[in-house]
């Protein structure tokens, strides 16, 4: 059953309604590499005369647009910076899990007889475990930093990929060319990475597309939690968090990295779920 | 049909077995699972005593038997933290999350539904138009975000509805309505899609044909095969419902055990979290078992794909 998609809606199956939602993420991958140039002033520098300062509030020579933090620190800075970490953050972990979940996948389905029943069981675990849960206990024992939080998404998300890598590389290792490489003696590295996987990147680039959103979720999620990225470093996550104690004095803290996330994750699900939709008609019309 | 369940069974059981030795090995992640274990501040003498007492001074192998054994009897010990048997804390939370979890579906299902079978039955009308995708963007919210938002406009705005808490029964509301959102829109997706299959046969046709009204083609006659796909995402949806709640519940200070999985976490009790990780994983796996028989119950067709996957 092929249930219809929110890029269906909007799209109605041409290339620029998605556009404005490029444009977005766009917007965002900008602000992320250009944050020093960007950003007003320090997203660390502390300023007690200036805390939980409404947006649009002006001192010293500068305004804060979207006000200040609980600790005088301009926010809106700190919103630059902290999409920065965690565009970074699930930039790391989809590469990660992308890559060793790719490569267990086509070895999974090349080498086929046990190596394919141990790994797609493997697989079947790993997808049993809620992966948020799963995630919070791994960061709790490895202790929160921003290596540790790739580390951890990494590891629990890559059997998403595996199952791809896996289907396709059954579809494409019985292929003529694939025999005809092996005939002429090349080794299960050359002709998994130079034959299988060219063939069976379309689809793994769309699930790291849906991927990316759901690790910028992820992020955000555990540095709610205290669990991620740990202050002062900004991540929207953790600026939320700070933030939760103020809804009632200072509502801002919470809904400006909240609208980015919010943006961020609408955009890259829409896309994905746009490259999904081209890549089927694509593979459907060949 | 005996033979598709007993496969099944053995792969949840399988399932079952292989979070147990995930969970096993993440909590040695560290190097010594005894200091993990261990209250703050305690003496080396005291971890000596508790490492002994937990035989993670004996080979891996052992330990693993003894937890296997330990997990599979249900004996998940004593917090050294709260100094109560972990099922005891455990016990005394579940009642919440269920209570909320149960309210969160009740009301996606219901909303859902409703909304998926309305934009089906009118093509193109303004459900279909406005309100579906709506719901449908409401997906990309994440919940502790929404959660907030909710508690901005309901508690500290109106004034209508309790920020936090489990005091009141109107507590629920609004904890409810952030945990059940993402689940509202995949009810209306599936429904939608359900019955725009249903409506497009030949029976539907026929019966138009005789002239019953289009209600009663959609309430009758549609709805009672629509609802074979809504049933086994309700199942699954309990399990995503049970491991959403950890930041939910976080969010409203919902006493139930997401709350409770993030506060033993943080707090360093890690008996009472891994045995948290594991009843969550197990019950996942076990509602995702039901999804599958209740499936091959309702269409026998499905099991004659024996496994189907």
């Amino acid at each position: 059953m092929r249930v219809t998609s929110l890029s269906q809606w909007l799209t109605k199956k041409k290339a620029w309604g998605v556009l404005p939602f490029a444009i977005i993420l766009f917007v965002f991958i900008l602000l992320a590499l250009c944050a020093p140039l960007i950003a007003p002033l320090d997203p660390l520098n502390q300023s007690l005369l200036a805390r939980l300062k409404p947006p649009g509030f002006f001192a010293n020579g500068v305004t804060r647009w979207l006000g200040s933090d609980e600790l005088g620190r301009d926010l809106l800075s700190r919103v630059i910076y902290g999409t920065r970490i965690s565009l970074l953050v699930a930039l790391l972990s989809v590469c990660v899990s992308g890559s060793v979940g790719t490569l267990i996948g086509l070895i999974a389905g090349y080498r086929r007889g046990w190596t394919e029943i141990l790994i797609m069981r493997a697989v079947d675990i790993m997808m049993s475990i809620p992966a948020i849960l799963l995630a919070i206990l791994m960061v709790a024992v490895l202790g929160p930093s921003v290596t540790n939080l790739v580390i951890v998404l990494g590891l629990t998300r890559w059997p998403r990929y595996t199952r791809i890598a896996y289907a396709q590389t059954l579809v494409v290792a019985n292929m003529p060319y694939v025999t005809a490489a092996r005939l002429a003696g090349a080794r299960m590295p050359r002709i998994l990475f130079h034959h299988l996987l060219p063939n069976i990147l379309a689809p793994l680039v769309v699930v790291a597309t849906l991927e990316f959103g759901l690790m910028i979720l992820y992020e955000a999620g555990l540095s709610f939690l205290g669990l991620g990225i740990q202050p002062p470093t900004p991540s929207w996550g953790a600026i939320m968090n700070a933030g939760r104690d103020y809804i009632a004095s200072a509502w801002w803290i919470t809904v400006f990295p909240g609208v980015c996330l919010f943006l961020v994750v609408l955009s890259v699900n829409l896309l994905g779920d746009y490259l999904r939709d081209y890549f089927d008609r694509r593979s459907m019309t060949s | 049909m005996t033979r598709f369940l007993i496969n099944r069974a053995i792969t949840a059981l399988i399932s079952i077995l292989g979070v147990m030795v995930i969970v096993f090995v993440i909590m040695r992640l560290s190097g010594d699972p005894t200091l993990l274990l261990a209250p703050q501040g305690a003496s080396a003498q005291d971890i000596e005593r508790l490492r002994h007492e937990l035989g993670f001074d004996q080979p891996i192998a052992m330990q693993f038997f003894q937890y296997m054994w330990m997990v599979l009897h249900f004996d998940y010990g004593t917090s050294f933290v709260q100094r109560i048997p972990v099922l005891t804390i455990i016990g005394s939370r579940l009642p919440y999350t269920l209570w909320l979890a149960l309210t969160a579906l009740a009301f996606a299902i219901t909303i859902g539904l409703l909304i998926g079978i309305a934009s089906a039955a009118r093509r193109g009308g303004w459900i279909e138009r406005l309100l579906l995708p709506l719901i449908l963007v409401g997906q990309s919210l994440p919940t502790f975000w929404s959660g907030i938002l909710l508690i901005m406009l309901f508690s500290v705005h109106l004034g209508w509805l309790p920020s936090s808490g489990a005091d009141q029964a109107s507590s629920v509301i609004l904890p409810a309505l952030a945990l059940g959102a993402l689940s509202m829109a995949t009810f209306a997706r599936i429904a939608r899609t359900a019955v725009i299959d249903e409506l497009s046969k030949d029976y539907v046709r026929a019966i138009r044909a005789k002239g019953i009204g289009e209600t009663r083609v959609i309430l009758t006659h549609v709805l009672r095969n629509a609802s074979i796909p809504v049933i086994t995402i309700a199942a699954i949806e309990i399990a995503n419902l049970l491991a959403g709640s950890a930041i939910v519940e976080t969010v409203f200070a919902w006493p139930g055990l997401g709350q409770l999985a993030v506060q033993t976490i943080t707090g360093r009790d890690f008996l009472v979290a891994q045995a948290l990780v594991l009843i969550a994983a197990i019950t996942y796996i076990v509602l995702n078992f039901i999804a599958d028989l209740l499936y091959s119950l309702v269409d026998p067709r499905i099991c004659l794909g024996a496994r189907g996957r």
